[in-house]
């Protein structure tokens, strides 16, 4: 029988579908993972089910009964959990205040700490923790907050558990613990919806699995009988069997000299050491699954981490970037996948938006003047085809294919060396997509050094003259000429 | 072992070492100054500061700030003055009345901040005008009180052994300090409140009432705020529109004192009472050197406040390290 | 060049291009500040006659300008901290301090106006670096951090006075308070200089530019390689310096320094009219002669009240009215509501109509 069930479930926003009747079943006592790359609808589809977002159509039913939630409170009260990727609980309280808020026993009209501190213990005794629960929470590791986090919401009565990402930031061991727990819960009858990026979580844990795309259902399928790289064609849009054209045919550039050479570059915590070189007026195309590696690459060449291991060279010259001002003096030029929070400046203008970088170059006592500004802008809106009636709307009003290109116009304005993009084409509707793609490779053609995130493998077929294939946080193949197919680089991927 | 020092009772034990130390200076250096008489002196000059701070704690812990308190403390003077002074109503009948309209006062801005999604420093900061401005528009003169009962408030009490004189303005104190730690520890609202001040987002998710919370912290604050505005009144017999004017720093000083974090989320009341027991033995140290003058007392608590603060900040720095090292491994 | 045509095509396009997105930002504290005006015009019809007697405007408009100019170099200075997500609590501190130091040396026996002048803008520029130091490289919140000298500045500048109200006798100090220049008192005349250094600054250089990145993301403008720290420190140094000014003013003005109650609360009246200028606290876009305009709100908003026969003592009451309603007026719910109100008023009124 199906525990959650939710059918036909739409959710708009403006300009984007994010879930197009989309289907979801969960069944008592099963593990159950959502899959989808960025921008797949698995995030709206877990804030539907638990309560944080209401559809704008579909229907859902709990225990065989149609269920309306209203509130993540509701969803609670239902017996619907979830756990977060970052830890949702009070880090200045203690742990068994966590465990009670807001319904602690109380005694004589006040809160009875010794029984809250004795069922804490207790609850956590059924996780193999056996900790201080008096001391706060920000004493603990983030993998036993983790394991709190699910402790809080099993104990609160949960029938479904939705754990959102919640081995992100969690190591092979911490991951097993986790595991183990999972399956005991299973056992007990209880469903849980896992999301995660790592398909040998998916494949450790669980037993069926969902594949989410561009807002709607790819298929549902049993994990046992799904083959690894037919999952990552299904997550990628692609089917195997048709992988074997390659990329679009194009001139043969003879080997120029490195432009950037990164050896052994090391992050700690995001990045394992991972070496790379882009060749002056060459496109070089990162591919892998969200969570792989690709951004954090990106982030470590363009100084926004500091690097705690490796050498970065641009030119032959050795460089310690400490923050991206540096690389950007060097001639490299980054944009970043989260354009919202990193990206635009929104109540500015998209005049503004574009002469900034530039400016930030030249200094504050060399102003762009005006006229040259707006020069600038009519130019890259002509040239970029930046639909907007005037150079002085504030690029938060413009939609993300604009932003984009507004942002792309920022750092040509600057004629960067090396331009990083970030996941280009992330939250962009489909004619801008198509426009902005056409945009990478007039880039290349002029000449410039590319380094690019896509999750995307057409894209990535489309430009690049090589392609690195991320995985697990580091560099896993590289693929050159007519062998960068589709098949090729999903191969890569799914390798485990 | 380390950890649980750095990270939960150390502020305390170093407010309170503070306190202990700069009253051992002074005990040494002036005959008088270790006696139980100053020691109960700094709780009953202070009383009406330490009640209005408690209230204050509550609005840092929760990440807000009030600066109307001392506003406050002026209009209940004000109100107390108009009527018992010159209506001759009875105080007990006139308490209750400013007790609540200071709750009410409170609750208002709270709501604003809440529901309109403003910044408390700006609404409480137009809460202090409202307050100074009615008080002031009430009467611009100093109002003596003189009742029957406020001759039998400032005689009662008892004389410890020593010379310390323990009066109703300490005992209200005491009986405040009680209940906000029983509110603090041992009611839902508090672990409320310090859930708002780790961060509104998850509280809000972990289904913590944020509205009903944040109109209550305002509440006590401004209901606290008149109370201690009454306690004023026993020690001044008269409500004056310009008494107590800047207070809302001298409290903020001695909460962060006291060892709560500005940024919110932790803190203790009992800290916050230290606070202001170490601004008292600064101005009491002053007092009985004779030479130094009273500007001292502004520069050392600014001085405090810069340590406490650059300590709260390395902690909380130390903290976000351990657990980015905790996430790399 | 055909880029340059496109532009060539609409020559007058700065100044039509600057109004629309000025317009809106505008409207309501200037409409506010005519309604003062009007109101005033209308109870004393005087309030507008300027005379010139021994080569000086006198007049109440005159008086007002005059009084507001501490808090308008205040408002000035606070327009930059708050663009770029900050507060500044301690300049009337700052203006204590700056008072004390001139008042001293003046007493010590410094005779170069200029070398007084300049250690009070000194006093006020270190005060801006320590705040703006707080802020950038040690990370602590604004509110905070220039709380420490808000309430440690006023014992500096006791200190510096030994707790004394230190009086002088300077006719060329003096001149700063209560000095005439080109038939204006020196007080509107050093605001309008101050203004329009600062305005230049920020609107000739890029630091204006660069200020509003980062009020409004200071996440992209780290990307884009804006050294926000160097932003920062930059805006509350120059709110360090306009307050030192504001301090000299009071100083100059009453030939004394008194550490008490120099520019005391006064950083809440110029943070006041940043906010009734229509700036959010957020940080962000800035306007400073929209704060300027805020400032002469305020101020008008007293003498209104004095010349409307009200008795002063409604001046705070009736000030912390505007403020709820200004602060309610910006709030995205508000507006909704009193939108959402007016409709249905509508909408009754066209059945009422249609009936």
């Amino acid at each position: 029988m199906n525990l959650l069930s939710l059918s036909g479930m739409e959710k708009r926003y403006p300009g984007v579908k994010a879930l197009d009747g989309v289907d979801f079943q969960l069944r008592a006592g099963e593990i159950h993972a959502l899959l989808g790359e960025n921008g797949a609808g698995k995030s709206t589809l877990v804030k539907v089910m638990t309560g944080a977002l209401q559809g704008d159509g579909g229907s859902m039913s709990f225990l065989g009964a149609p269920l309306k939630l209203k509130s993540t409170a509701h969803a609670q009260s239902v017996g619907i959990s979830t756990v977060y990727q970052e830890v949702n609980l009070l880090p200045n309280l203690t742990v068994a205040q966590n465990l009670y808020l807001g319904r602690e026993p109380k005694r004589f009209g006040l809160i009875d700490w010794k029984r809250i501190n004795r069922q804490s213990r207790e609850v956590l005794k059924r996780f193999d923790l056996d900790i201080d629960v008096s001391r706060p929470l920000s004493s603990f590791s983030v993998a036993v907050q983790q394991l709190i986090a699910i402790a809080r919401g099993v104990d609160m009565s949960a029938k479904v558990l939705v754990l959102d990402e919640p081995t992100a930031s969690l190591d092979a061991d911490e991951c097993e613990q986790l595991f183990g727990v999972m399956r005991e819960l299973r056992d007990k009858g209880i469903g849980i919806v896992f999301i995660t990026h790592f398909l040998d979580q998916v494949y450790a844990v669980c037993d069926r699995i969902t594949v989410l795309r561009n807002g709607q259902l790819v298929g549902e399928f049993e994990a046992a009988t799904l083959s690894r790289s037919e999952l990552v064609g299904h997550m990628l849009g692609k089917e195997l069997q048709a992988q074997t054209h390659g990329r679009e045919h194009r001139e043969e550039k003879s080997l120029t000299q490195p432009l950037l050479e990164v050896q052994e570059l090391a992050v700690s915590g995001s990045l394992q050491p991972t070496s790379l070189c882009v060749r002056r007026g060459e496109a070089v195309g990162l591919a892998g699954l969200l969570g792989s590696g690709r951004s954090e690459v990106c982030r470590a060449v363009f100084g926004v981490d500091r690097k705690t291991s490796g050498t970065l060279k641009v030119n032959d010259a050795e460089k310690h970037f400490l923050q991206p001002a540096d690389a950007i003096s060097e001639g490299l030029a980054l944009c970043p996948e989260d354009r919202k929070t990193s990206g635009i400046v929104g109540p500015l203008s998209i005049r503004e938006n574009i002469a900034l970088a530039l400016q930030a170059r030249r200094g504050w006592w060399r102003p762009i003047s005006r006229v040259e500004q707006e020069r600038l802008a009519q130019r890259f809106i002509r040239e970029l085809q930046i639909a907007t009636p005037d150079a002085e709307k504030p690029i938060e009003q413009l939609s993300g294919g604009n932003q984009q290109k507004v942002i792309l116009a920022r750092w040509l304005a600057t004629s960067p060396q090396l331009l990083v993009l970030d996941e280009p084409t992330r939250g962009v509707d489909i004619g801008a997509h198509a426009e902005i793609l056409k945009l990478i490779r007039q880039f290349c053609r002029d000449g410039m050094s590319l380094l690019v995130t896509s999750s995307e493998l057409d894209e990535l077929l489309a430009f690049s003259d090589r392609v690195a294939v991320m995985r697990d946080r580091r560099k896993v193949a590289e693929i050159e000429g007519d062998d960068i197919t589709e098949g090729n680089i999903m191969r890569a991927i799914a390798e485990a | 072992m380390q950890s649980l020092f750095l990270s939960r009772f150390s502020s305390l034990y170093i407010t309170t070492a503070l306190f202990c130390l700069l009253f051992l200076v002074g005990a040494f250096q002036f005959e008088g100054f270790g006696s139980s008489r100053v020691v109960a002196n700094l709780f009953s000059d202070n009383a009406f500061l330490v009640i209005t701070a408690i209230g204050m704690t509550f609005v840092i812990i929760s990440g807000g700030i009030d600066l109307s308190v001392g506003a406050v403390i002026a209009l209940t003077g004000v109100v107390c003055g108009l009527l018992i002074g010159e209506l001759q109503m009875h105080p007990l009948l006139v308490f209750p009345l400013v007790l609540v309209g200071g709750g009410l006062f409170g609750a208002a801005m709270g709501a604003l901040i809440h529901y309109y999604r403003l910044q408390p420093f700006i609404v409480t900061l137009a809460g202090m005008f409202l307050a100074r401005g009615l008080a002031t528009t009430l009467s611009e003169e100093s109002i003596p009180i003189e009742h029957a009962f406020y001759d039998a408030v400032s005689d009662f009490g008892m004389l410890l052994p020593g010379g310390a004189w323990v009066g109703a303005s300490t005992l209200i104190l005491l009986l405040v300090l009680v209940a906000a730690v029983i509110l603090a520890h041992y009611s839902r609202l508090g672990g409320y409140i310090y859930a708002l001040g780790g961060s509104a987002q998850s509280a809000q998710l972990m289904g913590v009432p944020v509205a009903r919370t944040t109109v209550s912290i305002y509440a006590i604050s401004g209901f606290l705020s008149a109370l201690g505005g009454i306690v004023y009144s026993f020690y001044t017999f008269s409500g004056y529109s310009l008494a107590a004017v800047g207070m809302e720093l001298d409290a903020i000083a001695a909460v962060v004192i006291g060892g709560t974090l500005l940024s919110g989320g932790s803190g203790y009341v009992l800290g916050t009472v230290i606070g202001v027991l170490i601004m008292g033995v600064i101005q009491t140290y002053i007092s009985f050197d004779g030479t130094l003058n009273s500007w001292w007392t502004k520069i050392v608590i600014g001085l405090l406040l810069f340590a406490f603060i650059g300590m709260q900040r390395l902690l909380t720095r130390q903290q976000a390290a351990r657990l980015a090292t905790g996430a790399a491994h | 060049m055909s880029n340059l045509n496109t532009t060539a095509g609409r020559p007058p396009a700065p100044a039509k291009i600057k109004l629309p997105r000025v317009n809106g930002r505008y409207l309501w504290p200037l409409l506010g500040l005519f309604l003062l005006l009007a109101v005033n015009l209308a109870i004393t019809p005087e309030f507008f006659r300027i005379e010139i007697q021994d080569g000086r405007l006198y007049g109440s408009l005159i008086d007002v300008l005059n009084r507001s100019a501490p808090v308008a170099l205040l408002a000035i200075g606070m327009t930059l901290v708050i663009a770029t997500g900050g507060i500044d609590l301690s300049v009337g501190a700052t203006m204590a301090i700056a008072g004390a130091v001139c008042a001293n040396l003046i007493v010590g026996g410094v005779d170069s106006i200029f070398l007084v002048v300049a250690a009070g803008l000194a006093a006020g520029l270190m005060a801006g670096a320590v705040n703006g130091g707080l802020v950038s490289y040690m990370g602590i919140q604004p509110i905070v951090a220039t709380l420490i000298l808000m309430v440690a500045g006023r014992g500096i500048a006791q200190l510096i006075n030994a707790g004394q109200i230190v009086t002088f006798q300077s006719e060329a100090f003096a001149f700063i308070g209560t000095g005439t220049l080109l038939g204006l008192p020196f007080p509107i005349v050093l605001v309008l200089i101050v203004f329009a250094l600062v305005q230049l600054l920020m609107r000739k250089t890029a630091l204006g530019l660069f200020v509003e990145s980062v009020g409004c993301n200071a996440g992209a403008s780290y990307y884009l390689g804006i050294n926000q720290r160097a932003v920062k420190i930059v805006a509350y140094c120059i709110a360090g310096i306009c307050a030192a000014l504001a301090g000299m003013i009071s100083a100059a003005d009453i030939q004394g320094s008194d550490a008490n109650n120099a520019g005391l609360w006064l950083e809440l009246d110029a943070i006041l009219a940043v906010v009734i200028g229509g700036a959010s606290l957020m940080g962000g876009r800035f306007s400073i002669p929209l704060s300027i305009v805020g400032v002469l709100v305020i101020q008008c908003l007293g003498t209104t009240i004095i010349m409307s026969g009200l008795p002063a003592k409604f001046n705070l009451l009736i000030k912390a009215v505007v403020v709820i309603f200004v602060l309610l007026l910006q709030s995205p719910l508000f507006q909704q509501q009193m939108g959402a109100l007016f409709a249905r008023f509508q909408k009754r009124t066209n059945t009422e109509a249609k009936v």
